[in-house]
């Protein structure tokens, strides 16, 4: 396990270095640079110098991604943001939890409704009812998000005045109690987590559809049946915690799924997060602001595919083992 | 009818439908998608509105709501965001009667330059549509080339592919995405280029797959024992074998790419305007969705049926020539 698990982390690591490199390289290559946007056209050119300057923009190439690398991986340090003229961390730390709660919601939404919809149509296979929910679950994963926040937007906000349409907290949040703070907060991300969440459980509930059938032909599960067991306890016990199995690496499969959606849902929702800071960045071209968000992003991914995959070697040894020489479709 | 059938039927049948919608956008527009038919009498019109049109004899056109002749042969026009106006009969070309020859219908309502939303949402469907089936088609070549390079080439190349495919598919796509379009000049070269490249894995790991498997398979052992050459038994024996799983991953791909290219028009640097498409009809729309809702929400229908329907069609095609993995494979998962 030790040996595996070794391996797994060496090549999540070098995939790391990958992807940051291949991002700074393409941003830095790209036309256009920070310093056109970030100032005004009276600056003089002398000006616009000693900010590539201060910036480091003067330098080779190489020598700016080595030194890039070297503030990163050894002081954690992420440079200033061009646009808002503040240390990227200070901004990272205040969109990461708003992101987090956002997509955390979103996961719960995803994977509760989408199980529920899958093991109801895995009970029935076949019937009327199962092809309804694949139709429904089809149609769930086809709707573009951005659209469904506006008619979300339009319904619930406009046209119901149920929930708020925009950001984390009404205005004059700061001065209320706890528990009208807690309410007034999950009023506000009840839209957008809906939003990103369900149009996931679609998926979802195909997965588990399709994990728990394989699943319940096996012989334990007749065995679980044959000792006089509620069917509702064989399905849910017996079977679903068997199905959780594939259903793990699918959950490593949705966070960069999540990741995109929520930069949508942040930019329909006004919701003050990392998807609309990476936005804000784009259009400023703040260069330190989209590495570093595009890194946390990676290292999120890349620490989720390396969970999933020992926790996958946790429920099933075969996993472990490397494979002899032969390759496997 | 079962629920295959049923899937394949409405699939192929949407999918059709929509393609000669968008071949056809030309004839069946009733106005210039670009055309901005007076406003500010004509802009942001509910679906269903109807105006006179008057054709002045200068050329030119101006809408109203409505029209009379008045007594003394002139043109009496009430017109929204203009109030009354009056025409001399010589300033009118299309006089009858009772007032204009012509009139102009919004079937599906006006945007906030007086444009046709319908008009737009047809020629909107050839760019979306357009887009999305020469990303696939790129994203295919592409990933069929490499998964075979993968498949047969020896395990040194097999392991620098596969590693970098998983790099690519552990990407949160959109962020490198948004990242690219933003930093490169939007247009559609580049978008189709950027979605073309962001797709090709999930067809490569296919093709290795279904490669590897077939490679163990008599026919293909008696192949090489004949002594026919590698690129022969590529061609001729290996990949028709492999294709039937590479048109479902494909169609469904459409759908997926088709849903990107509106996410990324819609974020503002996908397709630019004045070009139509259904992501930055959607964005327009979004800044006058209470005064408007139709400027948003029809074109975002037309898009949601779409990919529905490219689903659909996948799905049932893979019911159809797949059936091992019924029921399994998800497109872009």
């Amino acid at each position: 396990m030790t040996g595996f698990l070794l391996r797994r982390l060496a090549a999540s690591l070098l995939l790391l270095v990958l992807v940051l490199s291949a991002v700074f390289f393409l941003i830095h290559l790209a036309p256009g640079d920070p310093t056109q946007i970030l100032e005004d056209p009276r600056i003089s050119a002398a000006q616009r110098a000693h900010l590539r300057q201060v910036f480091g923009l003067d330098r080779p190439l190489p020598e700016q991604y080595a030194a890039w690398l070297y503030a990163v991986a050894v002081r954690g340090d992420w440079g200033l943001s061009f646009a808002q003229r503040r240390p990227v961390t200070a901004l990272l730390r205040e969109a990461l939890p708003a992101t987090a709660l956002l997509g955390t919601t979103a996961l719960v939404v995803d994977f509760g409704l989408g199980t529920l919809l899958g093991v109801a149509a895995a009970r029935r296979r076949g019937s009327a009812f199962d092809h309804l929910i694949r139709i429904v679950s089809l149609m769930l994963y086809s709707q573009p998000v951005f659209w469904l926040g506006l008619m979300a937007i339009l319904l619930f906000s406009h046209a119901w005045h149920l929930l708020p349409s925009s950001h984390m907290h009404a205005v004059g949040a700061e001065r209320m109690g706890a528990a009208e703070s807690f309410f007034d907060l999950a009023r506000h991300l009840l839209l957008p987590a809906l939003v990103l969440g369900v149009p996931m459980a679609g998926a979802t509930a195909r997965f588990v559809r399709a994990s728990l059938l394989e699943v319940m032909g096996r012989d334990y599960i007749r065995a679980a049946r044959a000792k006089g067991l509620s069917e509702r306890r064989v399905v849910w016990v017996h079977g679903l915690r068997n199905a959780l199995v594939p259903i793990i690496q699918v959950f490593a499969l949705t966070i960069p799924l999540l990741l995109s959606g929520s930069l949508i849902t942040e930019v329909v929702f006004a919701w003050p997060g990392l998807g609309r800071a990476t936005f804000e960045a784009i259009l400023a071209r703040d260069y330190p602001v989209i590495l570093a968000i595009t890194a946390l992003t990676a290292v999120v991914v890349i620490a989720s595919n390396f969970m999933a995959d020992v926790l996958h070697a946790a429920a099933d040894p075969r996993v472990r083992e490397p494979s002899q020489g032969g390759r496997t479709a | 009818m079962d629920a295959q059938t049923f899937t394949l039927r409405w699939g192929l049948g949407l999918v059709a439908a929509l393609a000669a919608l968008a071949a056809a956008a030309p004839l069946l527009a009733p106005y210039d998608p670009g055309e901005q038919l007076d406003p500010p009498t004509a802009m942001l019109r509910p679906p269903g509105t109807a105006l006179a049109a008057v054709r002045l004899a200068g050329g030119g056109w101006l809408l109203a709501d409505r029209v009379e002749r008045r007594a003394d042969g002139g043109l009496l026009l009430h017109r929204r965001g203009r109030g009354d106006e009056v025409l001399a009969a010589g300033q009118v070309s299309n006089l009858t009667a009772a007032g204009v020859a012509d009139g102009r219908l919004f079937l599906l309502g006006s945007d906030k330059f007086g444009r046709d939303v319908a008009s737009r949402m047809l020629y909107g469907a050839r760019v979306s549509l357009a887009i999305g089936v020469v990303a696939v088609a790129l994203a295919a070549s592409l990933g069929i080339a490499l998964g075979a390079l993968a498949a047969l080439g020896g395990p040194v190349l097999d392991m620098l592919i596969m590693r970098g495919l998983d790099a690519l598919l552990a990407f949160p796509w959109l962020f490198l995405m948004v990242a690219v379009s933003a930093l490169f000049r939007p247009g559609t070269t580049t978008l189709v280029l950027i979605l073309g490249a962001t797709a090709w894995p999930y067809i490569s790991r296919l093709v290795r797959a279904e490669l590897l498997s077939l490679q163990q398979r008599e026919f293909i052992l008696a192949a090489r024992a004949m002594g026919q050459r590698p690129v022969v038994i590529l061609f001729r024996h290996l990949l028709p074998n492999a294709l039937a799983p590479v048109l479902v991953q494909a169609v469904l791909q459409v759908g997926v790419l088709i849903l990107v290219e509106s996410a990324l028009s819609f974020l503002g640097i996908g397709i630019q305007p004045p070009t139509p498409s259904w992501g930055n009809m959607i964005l327009e729309g979004q800044d006058e969705l209470f005064q408007a809702w139709w400027v948003a929400t029809f074109p975002g229908a037309a898009l949601a049926l779409t990919v529905i329907a490219f689903n659909l069609l996948g799905d049932g095609l893979r019911d159809l020539l797949d059936p091992r993995r019924a029921g399994a494979t998800l497109p872009g998962s």
